[in-house]
């Protein structure tokens, strides 16, 4: 029978399935951070269990890390008391620990693929909703509560319910400016923040097949924000020509065993989705956010919509336009921003910081811009100033910080003030994202620079050509 | 994590009807640092409850004196959507609340609820239209939500609606029982399973 690449991995990992309930779903790899594990660990001691697999689980210090002199001590105290009990508990059940100082140490979703951890048909978990990147790769990712990071610690294994299949299909080729950032955000304009709650969704089509691994890690990030549990794309030769080699993939024998496998990773001809979606990558502009949820979104040049014109409660979208402190019918080019932050791990990869690089380069920051520039891992810091895009961003008035998470969810020092605008490039605008009262729109790196460039929301295009 | 059995929960409901309220607004990120599972409901809606100096915002249903001590949070569709932080289920449960309502919740939202003793109901929007409606008009209405026969009324007019949960859940919520302890039991299967897997 003709089946999906979803249901290929997912099938492959049910240990067993419970009448009437959710399936015994077995997680080949866990991905733990300080913010949703130290509960867990209390919980699993509670309980008397032990770590079932630590060689299975990963640790990466990353949310409440601060950007910059990471060579000294945390001086957020519940910052440091919590870094402190992800190393104590990764050290106390033999879990390998990425902690501040770590050369691999970086944004989970970032370390994980750099490092060879994420691999295609694996079935990847961490309590973060944004471990929807690593689909990217063929695999099965998905974000957890915390009381399923105890799950996965003391059994290996959630309960999980089974979600529906969605597929989403672009082709043809992108425009000047054109990310797949932007192909991220006009999906999740076009879907909804909601569009795909209870789904899995493939991404197909030649948009995605020509899209770099990186590219197709920022659109498989974004899945959640559609309210899908995660997205993945077939695994091809670029998917084994970048896992290749990393530390932690398979080597030798179990390399060309493993590949055997992955091979066989795809969809089949005639093999049936729960709905699917068409669009037609020239339909896709350079994109940007006016509201307080990453699904209102459109191209930077086009006006805000009217509430009667988008589907959803009026009141809603008053409320989030009053927030933002934008009018129906507003144009977006032109209006000033405060900041501008590169970084999160949407888009803090090297390829993030070429795009930046390849519009600042020559030009400078606007002066009342205060532009936040945080790369996801120290191998991204290493890249950077491999090529010397360092150079390029000190000489366009930018400063280079350490990596992390950062501004995209403001749980160290990196916050917007109340009120302020920013241009952001990480995942999400939701009321105080980026701190209490600040205003945020999502874009592109491209977006992003042109952005700081001028001051004002800006068309990367008119800076590319 | 322990919690109380969910049975049958009759109760006064605090009416929320925006749409869309991501798991930043029912916890803020700056919130999530503890390392403890205590005293999350301070910090439940905290932008929305409060202004900049601490002050309650008077007009925010959750400060109503009128819907104080209610058991059920009505919300509108797609609740909970964004951050997978379980901290949100928390909140509620510490708030003293032990049900959410809504036309549609977000997944990890919901999985997390049933995790920590909160029971998601959802039902149609035109059901929670009559909520939100009933609430309206009499702020003291009465809900009541019947687990073992998987309904929600409007206690005053007998107005009734049918919601789903899957049988294995319904046992959990019904015992307080949770995952681990069925995993746990079933641990030989389970590193059967994990002895074959490829990588």
């Amino acid at each position: 029978m003709a089946t999906t690449l979803f249901d290929k991995v997912w099938d492959s990992h049910v240990v067993r399935h419970v009448e009437d309930g959710p399936d015994v779903f077995f997680i080949d790899r866990h991905f733990i951070h300080e913010v949703t594990s130290p509960v867990a660990f209390l919980g699993l001691e509670s309980r008397g269990n032990s770590v079932l697999y630590p060689e299975r689980t990963f640790a990466t210090a990353d949310h409440n890390t601060p950007t910059i002199n990471q060579h000294l001590p945390v001086e957020d105290a519940l910052s440091a008391n919590q870094l402190d009990a992800l190393e104590r508990n990764a050290k106390k059940h033999g879990i390998s620990h990425w902690g501040l100082g770590d050369v691999n140490n970086g944004i989970v979703h970032v370390v994980g693929p750099e490092n060879g951890i994420t691999l295609p048909g694996a079935t990847i978990v961490c309590g973060d909703s944004h471990t929807s990147t690593h689909g990217a790769f063929g695999a099965i990712a998905f974000g957890i509560g915390t009381s399923e990071v105890e799950m996965v610690l003391s059994t290996q294994c959630i309960m999980q319910s089974k979600p529906k299949a969605m597929r989403i299909n672009v082709n043809g080729k992108l425009g000047l400016g054109v990310t797949p950032k932007d192909v991220a955000l006009y999906i999740i304009s076009k879907q909804t923040t909601s569009g795909a709650t209870g789904f899995f969704v493939e991404y197909a089509g030649d948009v995605f097949e020509d899209m770099t691994m990186e590219g197709r890690m920022t659109v498989c990030n974004l899945s959640i924000e559609m309210g899908a549990r995660g997205g993945m794309i077939a695994p091809d030769e670029k998917t084994f020509e970048y896992i290749k080699g990393r530390s932690q993939t398979p080597k030798g024998a179990d390399w060309d065993k493993a590949m055997e496998y992955w091979k066989t990773l795809k969809t089949d001809e005639g093999a049936q989705f729960d709905v699917e979606f068409n669009y037609d990558a020239a339909d896709i502009e350079p994109m940007i956010t006016y509201g307080t949820n990453p699904g209102m979104g459109m191209g930077v040049t086009n006006s805000i919509p009217t509430a009667e014109s988008v589907k959803g409660g009026v009141e809603t979208y008053r409320k989030s336009l009053g927030y933002m402190d934008f009018h129906e019918g507003d144009s977006m080019i032109g209006k000033k921003i405060d900041f501008v932050f590169l970084g999160s791990c949407t888009n803090g990869r090297i390829e993030d910081f070429r795009a930046f690089c390849s519009v600042v380069k020559g030009r400078k920051k606007a002066d009342h811009v205060t532009a936040w520039l945080v790369p996801g891992s120290h191998k991204v810091v290493d890249q950077i100033k491999e090529e010397g895009l360092d150079k390029i961003i000190t000489e366009a008035g930018f400063v280079l910080r350490e990596p992390g998470c950062s501004a995209c969810l403001a749980m160290n020092d990196d916050k917007i003030p109340a009120g302020k605008l920013s241009v952001s490039t990480s995942n999400r605008n939701f009321e105080g994202r980026q701190g209490p009262g600040s205003r945020t729109l999502l874009a592109s790196p491209l977006v992003a620079a042109a952005s700081a460039v001028e001051g004002v929301v800006t068309d990367p295009r008119t800076l590319l050509v | 994590m322990a919690y109380d059995k969910f049975e049958v929960l009759t109760s006064t409901a605090y009416p929320l009807p925006i749409e869309n309220v991501d798991t930043d607004q029912i916890i803020p990120a700056r919130f999530l640092k503890a390392t403890e599972r205590k005293d999350f409901d301070i910090n439940f809606f905290r932008d929305w409850r409060f202004n900049a100096d601490g002050t309650p915002k008077a007009d925010f249903p959750l400060n109503k004196e009128i819907y104080a001590g209610s058991k059920i949070l009505v919300g509108g569709r797609n609740f909970g959507s964004g951050s997978s932080r379980e901290h949100a289920a928390w909140s509620v449960y510490d708030f003293g609340l032990r049900c959410v309502i809504s036309s549609e919740f977000a997944d990890i939202f919901k999985n997390n609820c049933l995790n920590v003793g909160v029971l998601p109901v959802q039902v149609s929007a035109e059901f929670a239209d009559k909520l939100f409606a009933a609430i309206e008009a009499d702020p003291k209405t009465e809900i009541k939500v019947d687990l073992p026969s998987q309904t929600v009324t409007l206690v005053a007019t007998g107005e009734s609606e049918s919601f789903d949960i899957n049988l294995y859940k319904k046992d959990n919520m019904l015992n307080g029982f949770d995952d681990i302890d069925y995993l746990k039991n079933i641990e030989g299967e389970i590193t059967e399973f994990a002895a074959n897997r490829p990588f």
